[in-house]
């Protein structure tokens, strides 16, 4: 039977992958948790996460919140719902869309980032100076990158949160007409504490995830300037496609009854 | 440089035995025997593909071997890895063929970089020592807060050569030191590297396919054909030795026991 050597092939580098991911996310925690430290490379690299993320986190939840107010609105108004807007917005923002939408925004710009650069490092010997320096590049380039992520990502998050549900509030008030303390009454009472929070810990999951797979594929690219192309391909790729699942997953966990 | 006499009676810094690395089924190191002694530069030659970059790679614990055994004073270095290999490394400086400047940072923060973070040593200490390693290869201050961009590949070459001496090492490697340089630049920095090796009394190894510059940099010269060592003798030597791998490779002559195929059917990139 022929076709069962592709199949085998495909599976068994399936499971060489997270083999070899594995082990790479293994000695990254390790590494981030044993001195020595690199305390300005993590501001750095919070710096580069969060700060220079916000344009763009902030534009996409704007407008998402936006979105969001008019179509529940074409929607609502069928059944005289109008009123439940306030509460779909502040649901829907806290738990999902805040961090699904800003974990794809900066897997597309800070992980392809951390894979260029990685990438172009590791392709022009200076992982391999690293090394002969006696650096030991987990702690130098990796550890700081995925403590950045862990922890800036939330706070990014929690800014998206409320940029998207401002978003929701100018539409609800300037276009459909809803009185501004009503709202506001509506979304505080409807905010609760879990939805917040798991919408944090996604957040930090999802940063975990960016950093991990920019630093993965950077760190592992070869074969000069398509290597690096390749890698900054798959480092977004892999991180949208496992945002997604652990986004799930993660719902699963705290909202599975 | 080193008295040729000399050379072997010194102590061995870095002894090889036996050492096989294979990619798949190419095998490219075949069981290499080399010594390299205290004090002495000693140049590799061979033609593209045929592992002196592995060789270099395996020395420094960047490649592991399949078998075979590396010393350096004495300690065996194959299978280390963390804080054991970081200790040996401390003691290593290298040169990188395309020098491997960071990119993220300046001229001077490259030179001082082992001392910092490898050795631990203030940032205003390290930017003195990092100022002297430059000048000692011809580079005044004005080129610290550069960026490694900024400059031409023989300059990058000075900057990476400085930064392999900054943390004055005892055994120093050179990964093809002349490749991509023009004639002069090229003698500039043989003299770069001669001259540093003098001074800190480090051992050297080299690897170059540069015939004219393994003659200037090196006290001794070893051939590698077939994954191991075709022929090892005194700079002297090699013009006027008989062995055919040597001669061949030398002269640059198409005829001899060295083969090379002229598709590409049967070589494999290394």
């Amino acid at each position: 039977m022929p076709f069962l050597q592709p199949l085998g092939h495909l599976i068994l580098s399936f499971f060489e992958i997270v083999g070899r991911l594995s082990i790479f996310a293994s000695k990254a925690v390790s590494h981030c948790f044993r001195p020595p430290f690199y305390p300005r490379l993590i501001l750095k690299q919070m710096i580069e996460v969060g700060y220079y993320s916000l344009p763009v986190v902030g534009l996409t939840a704007i407008f998402t919140g936006m979105v969001l107010a008019l179509q529940s609105y074409t929607g609502f108004a069928r059944f005289s719902a109008e009123s439940a807007i306030p509460n779909v917005v502040i649901v829907s923002i806290t738990r999902e869309l805040g961090p699904v939408l800003a974990g794809l925004m900066v897997a597309g710009r800070v992980g392809a980032a951390m894979a260029a650069e990685i990438g172009t490092m590791r392709v022009t010997e200076q992982i391999d100076a690293l090394y002969t320096l006696a650096t030991n590049p987990f702690k130098y380039l990796i550890a700081p990158r995925v403590i950045a992520g862990v922890l800036t990502l939330p706070v990014l998050v929690l800014v998206a949160d409320t940029i998207g549900v401002f978003g929701g509030y100018l539409v609800s008030i300037h276009k459909l007409g809803f009185n501004p303390a009503t709202y506001l009454k509506n979304t505080i009472d409807f905010m609760e504490y879990l939805d917040v929070v798991s919408g944090l810990v996604k957040a930090a999951a999802f940063g975990f995830i960016i950093t991990l797979m920019g630093c993965y594929h950077g760190f592992n690219s070869k074969g000069g300037a398509q290597g690096v192309g390749s890698a900054t391909t798959n480092a977004v790729v892999s991180a949208s496609i496992l945002i997604l699942t652990f986004n799930y997953i993660i719902t699963e966990l705290f909202f599975s009854r | 440089m080193t008295d040729q006499h000399d050379v072997t009676q010194k102590s061995i810094r870095i002894k090889i035995r036996g050492l096989t690395k294979a990619f798949g089924k190419k095998v490219v190191l075949n069981g290499l025997d080399l010594d390299v002694h205290e004090g002495e530069s000693l140049v590799v030659i061979g033609g593209s593909g045929t592992g002196k970059s592995v060789l270099l790679k395996c020395v420094l614990g960047l490649l592991k071997p399949d078998s075979g055994s590396i010393q350096i004073n004495g300690q065996e270095i194959v299978g280390l890895n963390g804080n054991t290999m970081e200790n040996v490394r401390r003691k290593f400086g290298m040169l990188f063929q395309y020098a491997a400047l960071f990119d993220s940072l300046t001229i001077w923060e490259n030179v001082a970089f082992g001392l910092m973070q490898a050795h631990g040593m203030p940032k205003d200490e390290a930017y003195k020592i990092a100022i002297e390693k430059l000048s000692q290869v011809g580079l005044g201050e004005r080129f610290a807060t550069k960026n490694p961009a900024e400059l031409s590949s023989g300059m990058k070459k000075r900057v990476g050569l400085a930064r392999a001496i900054a943390t004055s090492p005892d055994t120093l490697f050179f990964d093809e030191p002349t490749t991509g340089l023009d004639p002069v630049m090229g003698d500039v920095i043989d003299r770069l590297i001669v001259q540093s090796v003098q001074e800190l009394g480090a051992t050297g190894l080299t690897i170059t396919h540069d015939m004219d510059s393994a003659k200037r940099i090196s006290d001794r010269i070893a051939m590698l054909y077939d994954g191991k060592i075709a022929w090892v003798g005194p700079t002297a030597d090699i013009e006027t030795t008989d062995n055919p791998y040597v001669h061949q490779f030398i002269n640059g002559l198409l005829e001899g026991p060295i083969k090379i195929s002229l598709t590409n059917s049967d070589r494999a990139a290394v």
